[in-house]
């Protein structure tokens, strides 16, 4: 099937990244979970996050599998679901926690939430509540990045919903009209907020959606790391020598609500209990156990780790100042004298 | 010194921005081998090549994204509309991206949006339309909307070096209407200045984009009853030239608010409740109005002609608030 020639059956046997890089996407899935389990659970329900949280508990191999070996100069236009992305990419815990306790010193100083954070000296691209608006935008990076003759490459997250929307269509259009280097990755969790896939799409795979627009498209379990590393990899690879965008669908599920206070009462119980036996985390772990790369006392001992480095940053975030009200009125418009 | 036209100063001020700054480049429909449908970027592919001069598939949205996109990666885009009404296409990169990048996280987002508005064309309900006040309502833009050639230069040039997203509504009616002598040297006009383009001591008229020749129109024709009329050229809604209108209202102690676009929430209303906040006491008069009425733009010539405001409609207020 043409929109499968990405696919595993096609190439040789997925090869294991370096122990490093395992050990590393075992670090960064952990400490996204961790993250996001203290922002919803906790500093939510204890009223220091207001307004909305929305986490990717259970989805966290898509954004570590698929940002570990980028490059610095390459740009990435996460989702809301893609912790990891902003977690490998440098922003510190300590931005994060701030961005999302509406302290000065978070990503956007206040002036947005939750996942909206953005840095143009990682090349984060902020994400905005339109889903799907990122589509055009990373197809416009790319373009720069062909113009100008440049070997980089630009990942773009989204969910499954967001591929109802128009702008997906003219972004993923145009992105392969133009043969840009970009690598598309939909999450494909199954629900966006409480409409389930078959009222969202008509076709099976959102991959399928690939081929009509004269793009490779790959299916893969989004919940196996070394699965989203593989095919990441490939595309990527493929992208950054001039053979245009590829779309990575990722199938996984999310195991929460759709944000913090959507109890998801609207999802069966049995595709939780699904889905928990296909934990990315758990799965990861025992693989990397049964090649003796860990132990469960070095997990153990990398949790304790995490735990503490979260820890500190949410108290040195909390201890941040809260932005003066008058800095609403500030950075509308460039305010310096020459960018 | 040749005498260039409206169309051509916009030419030439991309070209120029172009030759400069190689950051600079031109995307949109059928801008390419085709030079786009008013010729704005006429040439140019043959001078800056398809990566400069990029022809896209149909997709405002997707154009201004990926505008938007290369711009966060340095580059400063030049996105065309073919026609100004097809922007309400991209009414949510624009506003929702574009326009709140900077303030959300600090990323400047340097791209210019520009394309033929207004009507006098018969072009019909989809083709005439002055789509500025959607974008005059969303911080984080800047609107400019120039009536001269001198200025549609000045301003495309300033546009595009201006480090936030600027959405420049050329007047279609004026493309080819409308020529001056452009001086030779580097010059821009600044975003957020009006001009007076009549002096006068009894009225002020206050318009932009083509109205400003049906307010010239009206005021010779009111001189030989010894009317005059001074009239403010605003160039830039947004930001716009609060303290040139002041200025002129409280000299005059009259003022007629004139444009193109429909009346209800049309930047007349703004320029209103400012006058009246800020120059109450100096007035002797009503605020007047004098716009489209609040209806699409149609097509047939007499329905046409009803709709935009004429040098008679000007003529007729002018005098009524004279006598005031």
């Amino acid at each position: 099937m043409k929109t499968n020639i990405l696919a595993r059956d096609t190439v040789p046997p997925i090869t294991l990244p370096p122990d490093k890089t395992l050990l590393d996407m075992l670090y960064y899935m952990k400490l996204t979970r961790e993250l996001e389990f203290r922002i919803e659970r906790k500093l939510y329900r204890q009223g220091k996050i207001v307004g909305g949280v929305y986490v990717g508990r259970g989805q966290e191999a898509i954004a570590v599998g698929s940002c570990i070996d980028l490059r610095q100069d390459d740009a990435v236009c996460p989702s809301h679901r893609d912790m990891g992305a902003f977690l490998i990419r440098g922003m510190t815990l300590r931005t994060i926690l701030a961005q999302y306790m509406g302290r000065k010193t978070g990503a956007t100083k206040g002036k947005d939430s939750n996942m909206h954070m953005g840095d143009l000296s990682k090349n984060l691209v902020a994400f905005v509540s339109m889903l799907g608006d990122n589509v055009p935008v990373a197809a416009g990076i790319g373009l720069s990045f062909k113009m100008r003759g440049q070997d980089r490459v630009a990942l773009c997250f989204f969910g499954d919903g967001a591929t109802s929307r128009g702008d997906w269509h003219e972004g993923i259009n145009m992105a392969s009209v133009f043969k840009v280097p970009v690598v598309f990755i939909c999450n494909n969790n199954q629900y966006a907020y409480s409409t389930p896939l078959e009222r969202q799409m008509a076709v099976e795979n959102v991959a399928d959606r690939a081929e009509a627009y004269g793009m490779p498209g790959e299916i893969i379990d989004g919940n196996d790391i070394v699965a989203v590393w593989d095919a990441a990899s490939r595309a990527i690879e493929r992208a950054r020598s001039g053979h245009g965008p590829a779309l990575i669908e990722c199938k996984t599920f999310r195991m929460t609500g759709h944000s913090a206070h959507d109890d998801a009462g609207y999802v069966p119980h049995e595709l939780f209990e699904f889905w928990k036996e296909r934990d990315p985390i758990h799965r990861f772990e025992q693989l990397l156990t049964d090649r003796g790369l860990t132990t469960p006392t070095a997990i153990e001992e990398l949790q304790q780790r995490i735990n503490f480095e979260i820890d500190e940053a949410i108290q040195a975030a909390e201890k941040d100042p809260l932005p003066e009200p008058a800095d609403c009125l500030r950075d509308v418009y460039f305010e310096g004298t020459e960018e | 010194m040749a005498v260039t036209t409206y169309v051509e100063a916009i030419r030439q001020g991309i070209w120029e921005e172009m030759e400069k700054d190689e950051r600079v480049f031109v995307i949109g429909e059928d801008v390419g081998i085709y030079g786009g449908a008013f010729k704005v970027t006429a040439g140019m592919l043959e001078r800056f090549g398809e990566w400069r001069i990029i022809d896209t598939p149909i997709s405002e949205s997707g154009i201004v994204g990926a505008a938007i996109g290369a711009a966060l990666m340095g580059m400063r885009p030049v996105a065309e509309m073919q026609f100004a009404d097809f922007i309400s296409c991209a009414f949510d990169q624009i506003t929702n991206f574009a326009a709140k990048c900077r303030y959300r996280w600090g990323a400047g987002i340097p791209i210019v949006v520009r394309g033929p508005s207004g009507g006098g064309v018969h072009g019909g309900p989809f083709h005439s339309q002055n789509p500025e006040m959607y974008f005059v309502h969303t911080p984080g833009l800047k609107v400019v909307c120039p009536a001269t050639a001198y200025d549609a230069k000045g301003l495309i040039k300033a546009a595009i070096r201006d480090p936030d997203p600027v959405i420049y509504f050329e007047h279609k009616f004026l493309y080819r209407r409308v020529k001056e002598e452009l001086p030779t040297d580097d010059f821009v006009v600044p975003i957020g200045k009006a001009a007076i383009r009549r002096k006068g001591a009894d009225i002020t008229i206050v318009t932009y984009g083509a109205m400003v020749y049906t307010a010239l129109d009206a005021a010779k024709e009111l001189e030989k009853e010894g009317i005059d009329l001074e009239i403010i050229d605003l160039r830039s809604l947004l930001p716009f030239d609060k303290e040139a209108v002041l200025d002129s209202v409280r000299k005059t102690n009259k003022v007629i608010l004139l444009h193109e676009d429909t009346q209800i929430g049309g930047f007349a209303g703004e320029l209103a409740a400012i006058i009246s906040e800020e120059a109450f006491e100096y007035l002797d008069g009503p605020i007047r109005r004098i716009t489209a009425p609040n209806t699409p733009v149609p097509y047939s010539p007499p329905l046409e002609e009803f709709f935009l405001p004429k040098v008679s409609d000007v003529i007729r207020v002018a005098r009524e608030l004279y006598a005031y």
